[in-house]
């Protein structure tokens, strides 16, 4: 397949990624807002084209446990689901974590907390990015603006998680899974072969041949001080991931009295906010992180130079709030806004409550 | 160039693939283009609407607050949307059960009656490409007709491609209430 110029929604755009990846297998159980995905690829039947694999598993916990034992054979696969399914994942991330697994999992948020909502949230900043699963450890977390970031990020996703071993997610909301959009899709690569696998991934437990010593995956140590060297050797990984895949997008920071600091979605409504914010002669500016972990503190710390103060603009409570007045030691007043349980503020809502907090 | 439109109406009514289509052909036009649903269970039934931007350049918010058109195909679409048209812009409404017309002045007035169009073609399902006809019609931004086809083409399964040419009758038909 080559490369495509298509309308589609971002949960569709997600499949049509996974398969041009090279993707070897998908494990995903439907929940709404993200359904499309394992629709999607049913519909394109990539085991007749690529020989990926495409299984509906019976709950959310054994997809996510499929994906470990995938994983552990050096294959590249990935699961997906929404806010209550990512809970149950969670024990199983924090597996591949210890692990050192590479995974693709992707979160189309939806409006918590319990079952709560099908309509958007990015309540699950926390869970994504604190940890979420038991245990001192961090996914890569790329957070996708448009349907073309949906594509982009199925093949950064799979190569920042094998190039680290460490699972990464994709945390979307239920607007970007939900949207359609142009799209460019690659061209179609293809899936590693087994002498492939078996020089990039030389700690998988896909079969010796008599070549070398046994492979053991497992996140068990009982023995206190190797766990604390594979601890450490995991913090070591993490510090590498923050010096060198930080990644953010900054759209008028400077000259601007006022920032803006939106992920997701939510970046894109606070675009539109800026600009009427400008006829009103109010000049904002604004930083999206793309990755949320790890967080781009220094670049908001830069940007944050000179500003009058910051409005965190997200769909839950206030989470990323918490990184960003870390980010500046509380440098200036650094304020919330957010809709919850599913409601999506308007562009209008953004420049009012910029106004209330610092200017009226 | 920027056209920011929403088209509102009851579940089932063709509201969601309207939307699609229209972005589909402002696509094949080289447009840039957002389509933005109301999803859930008012797709059977209630009220749904979709967001359609169409656009020369990036764009950014998926959701607005008001809109260059809205096209409201029932009463409470017609009363929740109609303050929301910008000043100067075009409110399109299908008259078919409407007891409250609006009362703007601010804005360009479009009553139509697709429901009795899409009768006169002896085809209720094509209601939706009726009122996509008007719309196409009534919209400053002229798609050229050859890319609306293909839009239509790209939007629908192939398995309903014989069905094009009674889309297009139902398109024209909806051009000629304008």
């Amino acid at each position: 397949m080559k490369e495509e110029v298509k309308l589609m929604k971002g949960n569709e755009a997600i499949a049509h990624a996974a398969i041009r990846y090279g993707c070897d297998g998908y494990f995903g159980y439907p929940i709404t807002p993200q359904s499309e995905v394992l629709e999607t690829l049913e519909a394109l039947m990539p085991w007749e084209t690529t020989g990926m694999t495409v299984l509906q598993a019976e709950s959310e916990v054994a997809a996510i446990n499929m994906v470990y034992g995938g994983a552990a054979s050096g294959k590249a696969v990935m699961t997906s689901s929404s806010s209550p399914g990512i809970s149950l994942k969670q024990e199983g991330i924090s597996y591949m974590a210890g692990a050192e697994l590479p995974a693709l999992i992707l979160n189309v948020m939806r409006g918590g907390p319990g079952l709560g909502t099908i309509q958007p949230s990015q309540a699950d900043y926390f869970q994504a990015t604190k940890g979420g699963g038991h245990g001192d450890y961090h996914l890569i977390v790329l957070a996708p603006a448009s349907v073309q970031e949906m594509v982009d990020f199925v093949a950064l996703g799979f190569d920042l998680s094998f190039k680290y071993r460490t699972p990464a997610m994709i945390l979307a909301d239920g607007i970007v899974g939900q949207m359609m959009e142009k799209v460019v899709l690659p061209e179609q690569r293809p899936r590693r072969s087994e002498e492939e696998i078996r020089r990039q991934c030389p700690w998988a437990a896909n079969g010796r041949k008599g070549m070398r010593t046994r492979n053991v995956v497992t996140s068990l140590e009982l023995e206190s001080s190797k766990m604390e060297e594979i601890n450490n050797r995991l913090q070591e990984r993490y510090r590498a991931i923050s010096d060198n895949e930080t990644r953010w997008e900054e759209l008028d920071t400077e000259g601007a009295d006022y920032l803006i600091v939106a992920f997701g979605s939510m970046a894109r409504i606070c675009a539109k906010a800026k600009d009427i914010a400008k006829e009103k002669g109010i000049k904002v500016g604004i930083v999206r992180p793309i990755t949320l972990w790890p967080f781009p503190a220094e670049a908001i710390r830069k940007a944050a130079e000179g500003k009058k103060g910051i409005l965190c603009v997200e769909l839950n409570a206030g989470q990323m709030i918490e990184d960003v007045r870390l980010s500046i030691h509380d440098a200036i007043p650094v304020k919330h806004f957010g809709r919850l349980g599913g409601i999506i503020p308007s562009p209008q809502e953004v420049v009012e409550a910029l106004e209330n907090n610092f200017i009226k | 160039m920027t056209e920011e439109i929403i088209i509102a109406g009851f579940g089932g009514q063709g509201v969601l693939s309207m939307g699609k289509i229209l972005a589909y052909s402002g696509l094949m036009d080289n447009k840039e283009v957002t389509w933005m649903p109301s999803y859930g269970p008012e797709q059977r039934g209630g009220t749904a609407n979709v967001t359609v931007i169409i656009s020369d350049e990036r764009i950014s918010s998926p959701v607005l607050d008001t809109y260059d058109i809205v096209v409201a195909l029932n009463q409470q679409s017609l009363d929740k949307f109609s303050p929301r048209v910008k000043p100067g812009g075009i409110l399109m409404y299908d008259t078919n059960g409407i007891h409250k017309h609006p009362s703007r002045t601010d804005v360009k007035l479009i009553p139509i009656n697709a429901m009795e169009a899409s009768f006169e073609l002896g085809n209720s399902k094509a209601y939706n490409m009726v009122v996509m006809g008007a719309l196409l019609e009534a919209m400053p931004y002229k798609l050229p007709m050859e890319n609306v086809m293909k839009g239509l083409k790209k939007s629908i399964p192939e398995r309903h491609h014989h069905l094009l040419p009674l889309n297009e009758q139902a398109i024209e038909k909806g051009r000629s209430l304008i």
